[in-house]
């Protein structure tokens, strides 16, 4: 039966969190957007110490929602919820928490169940650690197929050779923890997106350096690395999932479906951001006696209710299209479709609202003393990364049309 | 426990009014628009679906089943699939039969209820919106005045649905016009009531198959049995959400027909040498479009299922409605310009569609779930 609430007990989880963003996070948002690259670590030890007590880290994203028994039924939506809270914190210090990541996700997907257990079980002790996902290429991005680091089976080991950018949480998962990288490489470029396989770099692997944080527009907590890999030797069983180049799955597929899992997820931080701009401008408005008066005919509201009114209900329509994608995904139907969808919607929905909301606040808006204008520039990622608005399009597109990659590119 | 998916009562439901929309709504579609005219017979099958009859009680002839406003929303979005004009015909009775039901006396329920329990078709209608730029269901202008026993109206309303055939009409007017949604009344008005003229029938952009009027109230006097809900009144923020939540429905329905027919003119027609939905300056479009039917569809289930709930749906609603009036023009549209100059000539329905899709910022209270 269609329903849209949530049980008493989800929503005190999701006050919880929301009281981590309140109480940790909004603190130290402007501080830590100021000192872009500076650690906070007071916050990563809590967050780290709240995730070991939680068991398996929360945020773990898996590419199917097959019931293993312990976790809650609807645990994509769920993750969903408690990443739209911590996000209306602060999209930044959240992407920097210590945890397994889209790398873990790739080892999840795409990996043994040794493999698993073997890379993901530091996530479960001692001390905070990171994972991180290397697929970008300073010659491709949404053309993840075009991939040129190299992997080459060299005795009992593979060597990768290339350059990897934009590796969310790059640095503290190949340098600043006992963390790992999950390195996408070819093994055979003339195999196209088959010969494409994640290998596991382990932390301090000679070979990997980081050569590079980023400076950016927006969330600045979170460090953004280029990783280049010189002769960068890994023992033969850090490949994930199999060699061969002609087999079913542990391959490009497995990006995809880490993406199908993923990008609900990334809609979900997008709506987070954009619900701290919807709400600052809701109280701003309160505040200074401007009413939002629902019910009443549009040609008969100001213009500011109106302009707040869109971005409320945009916002809900992103969150209720990310909350189907998510719900697919838990009970076990394909979400590709509709994941795009959430992508591309709360993406773009969000990089609108909280620009009109620096719009609508004026002066107050633009000031640095205020975090409204950090909020649009941390919403701006949400439209980029993880697949573009564009590249979302697409996918939707080749789906709806019932068009293959090749037919539609 | 969140859910997107129907049950299956309500996906029977959906495939059977589904599978009626496309073999028999459809054809009638263009044909209504041009004449103005909507098959009689078609409508009684229509009306042989219980749209209408399904909720009345059993003992007033009806079918007495539960009525719920996501299982209407999923109906009214299939029927305006076929055809918004006919699927708003079909429905009208509703406009004065579930107010009653939901909100009449006992009296009321006896007298009007059984006329809907019957085999045949039987019109039906509610006068809300008012013939001016700055209508607002929350600020009316026909006045309801009491006097002694009776209840005096005067005003003027407009998009009246099949007014001449209804042997009652509904009309909202209100005591206080400065009371906002809180002061506004339903009045049981009989077609044949003194100080009640109607109008020839209207002639608007779309909906042209559907039958509409506009009423003149000039001294309209009517009992205080009238009344709709008698001395309680009635709870009128909850039917205008329900009418919203309707409206946005076939909102969804009207995009959505335009998005098919849209979808597969684009994959056939080519142009340099390949079908034009292979560049992405139209497949974006058309993923623009899908994106946006079911985000639509999605704020009309979540109003719905409040109102299912028996909780308050005012802003839910208005969301809905407004969202929607936005989103199945934005369709249209881009249905029109994919069809580029064929699409502007009434040979296709994409013009007919954006014609009844800009219906949905301009009416309100033509339909209900």
């Amino acid at each position: 039966m269609i329903d849209f609430e949530l049980e008493p007990q989800v929503l005190k989880q999701v006050e919880m969190y929301h009281m981590v963003a309140e109480q940790m996070m909004r603190p130290i948002s402007r501080e830590y957007d100021e000192k872009e690259h500076e650690h906070p670590r007071q916050f990563w030890d809590a967050m780290w110490t709240a995730s070991q007590s939680l068991g398996p880290a929360a945020r773990e994203a898996k590419p199917s929602g097959k019931d293993d028994g312990s976790a809650p039924k609807l645990r994509n939506l769920y993750t969903c919820l408690s990443t739209e809270e911590l996000c209306w914190g602060d999209a930044g210090l959240f992407l920097s928490i210590p945890n397994p990541g889209l790398g873990g996700a790739a080892v999840a997907a795409a990996g043994t169940p040794e493999q698993r257990e073997r890379f993901l079980r530091r996530f479960r002790e001692g001390q905070p650690k990171w994972g991180a996902m290397a697929i970008t290429e300073p010659g491709c991005g949404s053309d993840s197929a075009a991939i040129t680091t190299t992997a080459v089976r060299e005795g009992d080991g593979w060597v990768l050779n290339g350059t990897k950018i934009f590796c969310t949480a790059g640095q503290m998962a190949a340098e600043g923890s006992e963390g790992f990288v999950v390195v996408w490489a070819t093994v055979d470029r003339k195999a196209g997106r088959a010969g494409i396989k994640p290998f596991v770099v382990e932390h301090n692997t000679p070979g990997m350096t980081v050569a590079r944080v980023e400076n950016k527009l927006g969330i600045r907590a979170s460090d953004t690395a280029m990783i280049v890999l010189e002769n960068c030797r890994i023992p033969a069983d850090h490949l994930l999932g199999k060699a061969e180049v002609k087999q079913e799955g542990g391959g490009f597929k497995d990006v995809m479906a880490t993406f199908d899992a993923t990008r609900p997820i990334v809609a979900a931080m997008a709506i987070g951001v954009g619900r701290a701009a919807l709400d600052f401008v809701r109280d701003f408005l309160e505040q200074n006696q401007v009413p939002l008066r629902y019910g009443l005919s549009p040609r008969r509201l100001s213009t500011i209710e109106r302009d707040f009114m869109e971005m409320e209900v945009q916002l809900k329509a992103a969150r209720l299209l990310t909350w189907r994608a998510a719900w697919m995904l838990d009970v076990g139907m394909r979400n590709n479709l509709e994941a795009s969808m959430a992508k591309a919607k709360a993406g773009r929905a969000v990089t609108l609202i909280t620009q009109k909301a620096v719009e609508l606040l004026g002066p107050v808006g633009y000031s640095r003393k205020q975090l409204v204008e950090k909020w649009m520039r941390d919403a701006k990622i949400n439209d980029i990364f993880e697949g573009t608005q564009q590249i979302n399009l697409l996918i939707i597109a080749r789906r709806i049309l019932d068009y293959s990659s090749k037919e539609m590119n | 426990m969140v859910s997107f998916e129907p049950s299956d009562e309500q996906k029977m439901i959906r495939d059977t009014v589904a599978a009626f929309a496309i073999e028999e709504i459809r054809p009638a579609a263009r044909p209504a628009d041009e004449s103005g005219e909507i098959p009689a017979d078609l409508i009684g099958k229509a009306w042989e679906l219980g749209l209408v009859r399904g909720a009345i009680p059993e003992t007033y002839g009806g079918y007495g089943d539960t009525r719920s406003a996501v299982t209407g929303a999923i109906v009214a979005e299939e029927l305006a699939f076929g055809d918004l004009a006919i699927a708003l015909h079909a429905l009208a009775p509703r406009l004065l039969a579930y107010p009653v039901l939901e909100m009449g006396t006992a009296e009321q329920r006896e007298s009007i209820l059984k006329r809907f329990g019957t085999d045949n078709f039987v019109a039906g209608g509610a006068a809300l919106v008012e013939p001016r730029f700055d209508f607002d269901p929350s600020a009316l202008a026909t006045v309801a005045r009491r006097d002694g026993a009776s209840y005096v109206i005067d005003g003027a309303k407009c998009v009246v649905p099949l007014a001449t055939k209804a042997e009652a009409i509904l009309v909202y007017a209100t005591a206080n016009p400065y009371a906002g949604q809180a002061g506004v009344d339903g009045f049981i008005v009989a077609r044949e009531a003194p100080g009640l003229t109607i109008s020839e029938r209207e002639k608007n952009m779309g909906i042209k198959g559907l039958e509409t009027y506009e009423l003149t109230l000039k001294d309209c006097r009517v009992g205080a049995e009238a009344r709709l809900g008698g001395g309680n009144g009635i709870n009128f923020t909850r039917l205008l959400s329900e009418s919203r939540v309707a409206m946005a429905a076939m909102a969804t329905g009207v995009a959505r027909a335009a998005f098919e027919y849209a979808r597969t003119y684009a994959k056939e027609r080519k142009a340099f040498g390949a079908p034009i939905a292979t560049k992405q300056a139209v497949a974006f479009m058309l993923a623009e479009m899908a994106i946006e039917i079911d985000a639509t569809r999605l704020l009309v289930w979540e109003a719905a299922s409040r109102l299912d709930k028996g909780e308050d749906a005012l802003k839910e609603s208005y969301q809905a409605r407004n969202y929607a009036a936005q989103s199945s023009l934005m369709v249209a549209d881009n249905a029109v310009q994919v069809l580029g100059g064929h699409g502007y000539i009434r040979e296709h329905p994409v013009e007919m569609w954006l014609r009844n899709a800009r219906a949905f910022a301009v009416l309100d209270g033509i339909a209900t779930v």
